[in-house]
């Protein structure tokens, strides 16, 4: 009992301690805010029944979404293909095209967002033109198709990552030889034999795009867009308890959501027992 | 196990009577990456339903040869022939052919039927019939037991089998194996060999085989095609390959190989020592020196005195069953092999000297030069 007393590492258990202080402090403080009315010392879950019928939620919240399946939609749209060329047929533009997916982590999103609204302000100078209808489309107000497009350049390391883990995970070579061998053309092969391999890393990564989408705030803000981030900073400024108690909720979801990836990436798709799931490396890799 | 004869297919055609067997032509394939020739003016016939193997050492061009066949490369030049049909542009997915990968290849996402299935239903063949013919090519591997599991449950041997089956229910005009066997344990190639090999002949396809193991594409290919730089250096049946090579890499490379100091006599002989052989074919004129190429199994080994190769050292002795094979240096510091009975080794110990006898015909004369 002592020598088992000795053996055991106590400065661990202090660098456990101290994380879980770091990591959960500050949201069981906020989940301890959104609950307790300070004045009049009394404790409420009001604010997570209010949240449904606040001013402005269902509309953001709707906002939010088509913008994460369409930044999901034309991300993957866009990287498939690509991740796959680089996997069969040219591995020598890997570099260059990892260089490009990770230039939205060296550029800030405010420099991205001051290039993008010098270019829409050309329609401005041009009404009447196809730019100005073109630029009136990408900023309506009720879907601001803008968003999606910035917003896929900024999930681009994280699905590039996702992706690349994904096919790392099976000999995606040899199946699509064997694939065509067998007959398949090649958009038969991506459907049946490509995108059920990847399933767990398409996943991985669509979820990666949503919970960024739901969290970006700067962009849209300087844009002058409310999607769900902007309108819990904006309402906020009304009401504290509110838009904490969304936040908590949201985040709350994203973990569920990741866990339950990581948990199907483990339990299916394997190659052999001992390669890695995709989800698991993708998770790692980001 | 079913028999051949009750497999039919989609177009209700049983394997065994297989009508579409049809030759290959591989003529002239040049095929350069870079610097680096893969393949220079490669010629190659295989008949309906024969068995070639293409051997060779590591980067001699056979599998990017195969892969040619295949279609999943293009040849700089020359052409590929099916039944005298020159599908060289052909697509992969349009060419007809099954192919057993030498890395495991089936579609982890399905079970052991769906991936035997697959190319069956590419085709749109119904399910309950691709299905039932997906069980009987299962049955024809062994695998009848494991037709429900994923590939990740199956070992690495039953994955091929799996493979094979795969390969062979959309009733390919050519067959293509990549190295097949060479990620499995010892025990699973020699079966998986023989079955491959009995399947093939059940229902008469034509297959061509990549290999650099020359056991397996002795043992088990009608014609064994020895490849060297991107050349055919010699496609002869296997105990031909053996007893009669071409040229000296196929000798040494297929089998075992003694090199033996000699000189070309008058007599049109060779001398080797004291002893004179005879020479088949053609040869260098009188008073050549010559390298005398000869199997261990035609090294004769005695402790008699003997006005031969005398004195040979006998420096190792390696058990190999029915047979041990003895390593000795003869007076002039060149390394001979010879095989002889196991019963009969005790007679030669390690350290002792004998006397060393060739066989009445060396096997090829090389120039010493």
């Amino acid at each position: 009992m002592v020598a088992s007393l000795r053996r055991f590492r106590w400065w661990r258990l202090a660098v456990l301690i101290i994380l879980g202080i770091y990591f959960f402090g500050p949201l069981v403080a906020a989940f301890l805010f959104t609950v307790h009315n300070t004045r009049l010392h009394t404790w409420s879950f009001a604010p997570y029944g209010q949240m449904f019928g606040a001013a402005g939620f269902g509309a953001s919240l709707r906002m939010t979404l088509w913008i994460s399946l369409l930044t999901i939609g034309i991300v993957m749209l866009l990287m498939v293909p690509t991740m796959l060329a680089i996997h069969l047929r040219l591995p020598k533009a890997r570099g260059i095209v990892e260089t490009i997916c990770m230039v939205p982590l060296v550029i800030s999103p405010v420099a991205l967002v001051a290039g993008v609204s010098t270019v829409l302000g050309w329609g401005l100078n041009n009404q009447g033109s196809w730019i100005f209808r073109l630029d009136a489309q990408l900023q309506s107000q009720s879907l601001p198709l803008i968003l999606p497009l910035i917003d896929v350049v900024l999930v681009m390391p994280f699905v590039f990552r996702a992706l690349d883990a994904g096919l790392r995970a099976v000999d995606i070579k040899t199946l699509v030889e064997a694939s065509r061998n067998l007959g398949a053309s090649w958009l038969l092969t991506t459907w049946r034999v490509v995108v059920p391999n990847l399933r767990t890393a398409l996943l991985s990564g669509s979820i990666l795009t949503l919970a960024l989408v739901f969290g970006e705030y700067t962009v849209s803000s300087i844009l002058g867009f409310t999607p769900f981030a902007v309108w819990i900073v904006q309402d906020g400024q009304g009401s504290g308890q509110l838009p904490i108690a969304v936040s908590l909720l949201s985040l709350l979801l994203s973990w569920v959501v990741l866990f339950f990836v990581a948990f199907a990436g483990s339990r299916r798709f394997r190659v052999s027992p001992a390669s890695p799931t995709p989800v698991s490396s993708a998770v790692r890799s980001i | 196990m079913t028999g051949v004869n009750s497999i039919a297919l989609a177009t209700g055609r049983p394997i065994a009577q297989r009508a579409s067997a049809a030759g290959l032509d591989l003529t002239g394939l040049h095929r350069a990456y870079g610097e680096t020739r893969a393949l220079d003016g490669l010629d190659l016939s295989v008949a309906p339903g024969e068995l070639v193997a293409l051997l060779g050492p590591s980067g001699c061009g056979k599998t990017t040869a195969l892969r040619i066949v295949a279609g999943f490369e293009r040849p700089d030049a020359g052409s590929v022939r099916v039944g005298g049909t020159d599908i060289t542009t052909v697509t992969p997915s349009k060419r007809d052919m099954g192919m057993v990968f030498q890395s495991y290849s089936l579609f982890p996402h399905l079970s052991a039927t769906d991936n035997v299935a697959f190319g069956l239903r590419i085709r749109r063949v119904s399910s309950t019939v691709r299905r039932s013919k997906a069980l009987e090519l299962l049955e024809l591997v062994g695998m009848s037991a494991q037709a429900d599991r994923y590939p990740h449950q199956l070992s690495g041997g039953q994955q091929q089998r799996v493979a094979l089956a795969r390969a062979l229910a959309i009733q390919p005009t050519v067959l293509l194996l990549d190295e097949p066997l060479s990620a499995l344990d010892a025990k699973v190639r020699l079966q998986l060999r023989d079955e491959i090999r009995r399947i093939q002949i059940s229902l008469g396809i034509t297959t061509v085989l990549v290999t650099h193991d020359q056991e397996e594409a002795l043992s088990v290919a009608d014609r064994v095609a020895v490849m060297r730089s991107g050349r055919l250096e010699q496609c002869a049946p296997p105990a031909e390959l053996y007893a009669r090579p071409a040229t000296p890499f196929v000798a040494e490379f297929v089998g075992v190989m003694n090199r033996i100091k000699g000189v070309i006599s008058a007599d049109n002989r060779v001398r080797v020592g004291d002893q004179s052989l005879a020479i088949d074919g053609e040869h260098p004129p009188a008073n050549t020196p010559v390298w005398v190429l000869t199997r261990p199994e035609s090294v004769r080994v005695s402790v008699q005195p003997s006005s031969q190769l005398d004195g040979a050292l006998i420096q190792v002795a390696t058990f190999l069953g029915a047979i041990t094979r003895l390593t000795l240096t003869l007076p002039d510091g060149t390394d001979v092999k010879a095989d002889l009975p196991s019963h009969e080794a005790g007679q030669f110990p390690i350290g002792s000297y004998a006397t060393v006898t060739l066989a009445d015909r060396a096997v090829l004369i090389v120039p010493r030069s």
